[in-house]
């Protein structure tokens, strides 16, 4: 379906997007996740043909689109800020795209009239946009997208701007409505849980390029980069040297790891610490990985404790079923099988 | 409470007894005159095509001179708010110069540009050996409108670049995403979206070409007369005060149409959420077409705001020795003859009107203008600032001065204190009250946005560490109004020092002004009186741009002057 080949674009003089494909197949949601100037809305622009690339190119079905304008391209973009025309009322906002491809006028009226049924707001046909509230504004610019029935839908923070008990309601919604639309759809978010939450694939960008692509299953059990492991808030990430295979050293101690190391012998990076999966106390002495910590501070959060130790210079936080003293020193573990160990 | 209260009617009293003496009356006076003289005489000043002749060509000369803007403008408009190209800076800061420059300057600059002793009949005459100008331009339709284009082109890029810059730029791409081509997404979209603020800018270029009164009157000639130059002449030529009268009750009626019609446009209930806060950025000329846009268009207007204020400091720069006898040849020379020649009492008589005493006098009314304007464009701005129903009814009757011209002012005083005490004295205080009145709305439009604009927090918090209300003002207000108030300063003293409309009522020979001098010796024969006339323009197109430019360093920007 969609193949979008090595993709280079400058940004003020410095690459935003240095090199980027991926692939998006019928029927699949996959989220664009970065941080904030990561490129990943320039990346959904491109696509849809409001900028060009510098180099690379974009594919529909093996089709070069370079030469095909945006409004010949047949795709379905949703901006941040839903751009919906204040000079139309909602019913005329999702009729646009019907009308701009020559559809009937009275095939027009059902079509709206049934996305108008789908969110649930044919009450608000007459209605003008700019009096809808921010959740209603996302259904219709969402509606509208739809409407003309894009080969590929595109959706840029489509809950950027609400606030955040709305989104959790909203993200179930859209979930819905992404699969029973069975279009490929990519949606672009900076926030991890809403992907984790929405997506089918996450194709994470930073500083110009795909770090990790893949399903979010894969990526939280084996994240590409110590970025991406941070940026997924996956764990503490202790600095070190890999001295074998499965041998890494850092500033608390060596450990033994399982799995083996993406590093070269000598090359720097990080040991991922998972706050869940440290054993406190007594059932921590048997482990070769084994230190100890003092306690800095605990927090109670219900299921556990919330505690943050400090060893050496690095301060660690770990998930404790029983209650902690700070001040006191603790004995602590990680199990072999459960380490990883991530470039930078 | 009670104090506060009392304070804020002595607010209101002032500003309120001097709109309704020195405005309101006059304004008023002139209605009496009108229909009084309609009882007593049965109409016997007045006859159709006398008032007719005048309003039609005013709407027609209005009409063509705001079609010709918007062709310009338009194009133009776009041109700074998409495209970034060197020297744009420069060429923008340029298309602002006219709409600060004196009346009178314009039309003179565009006399040494096109008239019988402008450039291109001087060039001309040279070229093809002629002894007399070949193209009379002057006294003309077209001249009226080339100044009209020259002088409003800028507010159709400022109203409408500033749209352009600050719609979304969404609205257009989700168009474009949406199936739209990009005509289509223009035409279903932008345009739409655009359509206050151009129908806004029309109507504004509309109003002041419809009200243009200096550059008509000295570029137009007796034939070409608009409303506002057919009430000078039938007050000051004919002395038929009641026909001034009836045109100015007609113009009044249709500013106050136009002015209706403004308000109508201005605010359509989308018009807060097609513009966003940020600006769309600029972007260079990539194609062949846009490249040739960009070039055409900014020659254009370097052309049209360039020639004429180059024409009118080269030509007072230089003597034109026409040598008798010998058919074309022309003498020429660099001088400043002209401008040591304005500082030099060569006649003696009073009734000669003296450079000298004109830039005298000229200085000494800004100067009273600038503290009159400012005085009481404060206190009304603080009256308006409180909130309240008040305010909102009483906003009009402060903003009304603004769609009253300075010729129908001049004309309702010309009426009203044509008598003692306001002629008995050898001082006409009655020019820079007229000035005042002229600059009030402006200084409010500049003063009222920084008042609102102190946070109330400031001000209790002063009250509450136990400031009194004076220290409050003093302590909290002024360092923040500082600006505003010096803006207006300067505003106002260049709207008096080169207001001519009112001025050609008010100012006798004893009491002429720069302005009015400028226009008795530029229609006089003799190279040094038209060279005094080119001098002393140029030497007020300066002290005006000066004085802008001043303001433009001074004023917080994201402030809007109209």
């Amino acid at each position: 379906m969609l193949r979008v080949q090595n993709i280079y674009k400058e940004y003020e003089n410095k690459p935003l997007l240095n090199g980027i494909s991926f692939q998006v197949q019928q029927g699949e949601l996959v989220c664009l996740l970065g941080s904030s100037g990561s490129g990943k809305s320039t990346m959904l622009r491109i696509i849809a043909g409001l900028e060009e690339p510098e180099a690379g190119k974009v594919f529909w079905n093996e089709e070069d689109l370079s030469e095909v304008p945006t409004h010949k391209r047949g795709f379905g973009l949703m901006f941040q800020d839903y751009a919906l025309f204040p000079h139309r009322s909602v019913s005329e906002n999702i009729a646009f795209g019907l009308r701009m491809a020559d559809v009937p006028q009275g095939k027009i009226k059902t079509l709206v009239h049934a996305a108008l049924e789908d969110i649930r707001m044919t009450d608000f046909a007459d209605r003008a946009v700019t009096d809808l509230s921010g959740g209603e504004q996302q259904r219709v610019a969402l509606a509208r997208a739809l409407a003309p029935n894009p080969r590929l839908l595109m959706l840029d923070e489509p809950l950027g701007a609400l606030d955040h008990n709305l989104r959790t309601e909203l993200i179930k919604e859209l979930r819905a409505q992404l699969h029973q639309s069975q279009k490929p759809v990519i949606y672009v978010t900076h926030d991890q849980e809403e992907a984790f939450a929405l997506a089918d694939r996450l194709i994470l960008l930073h500083e110009g390029l795909l770090v990790q692509d893949g399903s979010p299953e894969e990526l939280f059990r084996n994240p590409a980069t110590a970025w991406v492991a941070s940026f997924l808030g996956l764990g503490n990430l202790v600095a070190g040297k890999a001295v074998s295979e499965h041998q890494f050293d850092t500033e608390i101690g060596g450990f033994n790891l399982k799995s083996t190391a993406p590093l070269e012998t000598g090359q720097d990076g990080f040991l991922l610490l998972r706050p869940g999966d440290v054993l406190i106390g007594p059932e921590s002495i048997n482990s070769s990985n084994h230190f100890t910590a003092q306690v800095r501070d605990c927090v109670f959060l219900g299921d556990y404790f919330r505690v943050e130790v400090q060893a050496e210079e690095s301060k660690l936080l770990i998930q404790s079923p029983f209650p902690l003293t700070p001040g006191d020193q603790v004995e602590l573990a990680w199990p072999a099988e459960k380490l990883l160990c991530l470039p930078a | 409470m009670k104090r506060s209260a009392s304070l804020t009617w002595l607010l209101w009293l002032f500003p309120i007894a001097f709109l309704l003496f020195f405005f309101y009356q006059p304004l008023l006076a002139i209605f009496r005159l009108v229909f009084s003289e309609r009882f007593n005489q049965g109409w016997q000043f007045f006859s159709w095509p006398q008032v007719l002749r005048p309003l039609g060509f005013t709407v027609w000369q209005a009409f063509l001179s705001t079609l010709l803007t918007l062709l310009i403008g338009l194009p133009a408009a776009f041109l700074f708010a998409r495209f970034d190209f060197p020297g744009r800076k420069w060429l923008r800061a340029l298309s602002l110069l006219p709409f600060i420059l004196p009346t009178v300057v314009v039309a003179t600059a565009f006399n040494t540009l096109i008239g019988p002793r402008g450039w291109l009949n001087l060039i001309l005459m040279s070229v093809f050996d002629l002894s007399s100008p070949p193209l009379s331009l002057l006294n003309s339709l077209p001249a009226i409108l080339l100044a009209h284009v020259f002088y409003n082109t800028s507010i159709v890029i400022r109203m409408v670049g500033n749209s352009i810059t600050r719609l979304n730029p969404h609205f257009d791409q989700a168009a474009r995403v949406l199936g739209a081509s990009p005509w289509q997404s223009f035409k279903e979209v932008s345009l739409p979206l655009l359509m206050p603020s151009i129908l806004g800018s029309v109507l504004l270029v509309f109003l002041f070409d419809f009200t243009s009164f200096g550059v008509v009157l000295m570029l137009g000639g007796p034939q070409y007369a608009t409303l506002e130059v057919e009430i000078y002449t039938q007050a000051l030529s004919r002395f038929n005060l009641p026909m001034a009268g009836l045109l100015s009750i007609i113009q009044l009626a249709t500013t106050l149409l136009i002015t209706l019609a403004q308000n109508r446009v201005k605010s359509p209930r989308f018009g807060k959420a097609a513009l966003s806060s940020e600006r769309s950025s600029l972007k260079p000329a990539l194609t062949r077409s846009q490249k040739a846009f960009v070039i055409l268009m900014s020659l254009l207007l370097l052309l049209l705001f360039v020639s004429p204020i180059l024409s009118l400091v080269s030509h007072s720069l230089v003597t034109f020795e026409a040598a008798r006898g010998e058919r074309g040849e022309v003498q020429t020379g660099f001088t400043l003859d002209y401008y040591t020649e304005l500082f030099q009492n060569r006649s003696g008589s009073i009734f000669y009107s003296n450079p000298l005493a004109a830039i005298r006098n000229s200085l000494i009314y800004s100067l009273l203008t600038m503290l009159i304007a400012t005085a009481l464009g404060l206190v009304s701005a603080y009256a308006l600032a409180k909130p309240g129903r008040l305010s909102r009814w009483l906003e009009p009757i402060f903003m009304l001065p603004l769609g009253a011209s300075a010729v129908i002012l001049g004309l309702g005083f010309l009426i009203t204190f044509n008598r003692d005490p306001w002629t008995s004295g050898s001082f006409p205080i009655m020019i820079p009250i007229a000035h005042s009145l002229i600059a009030l709305p402006f200084v409010i439009r500049s003063i009222l946005p920084a008042i609102r604009g102190i946070p109330r927090s400031l001000r209790e918090a002063a009250r509450v560490m136990g400031a009194k209300p004076r220290e409050v003002f003093l302590e909290a207000d002024l360092p923040i109004l500082l600006r505003a108030i010096i803006v207006s300063l300067v505003f106002s003293f260049t709207i008096s020092l080169g207001e001519f409309g009112a001025s050609s009522f008010l100012a006798n020979a004893r009491t002429p002004t720069i302005p009015v001098t400028i226009f008795r010796y530029i229609s006089q024969p003799g190279a040094l009186n038209y060279g005094q006339a080119l001098a002393m323009s140029t030497l007020l197109m300066l002290t005006s741009a000066a004085g802008s430019l001043l303001i433009e360093k001074i004023r917080l920007p994201g402030e809007e002057l109209f």
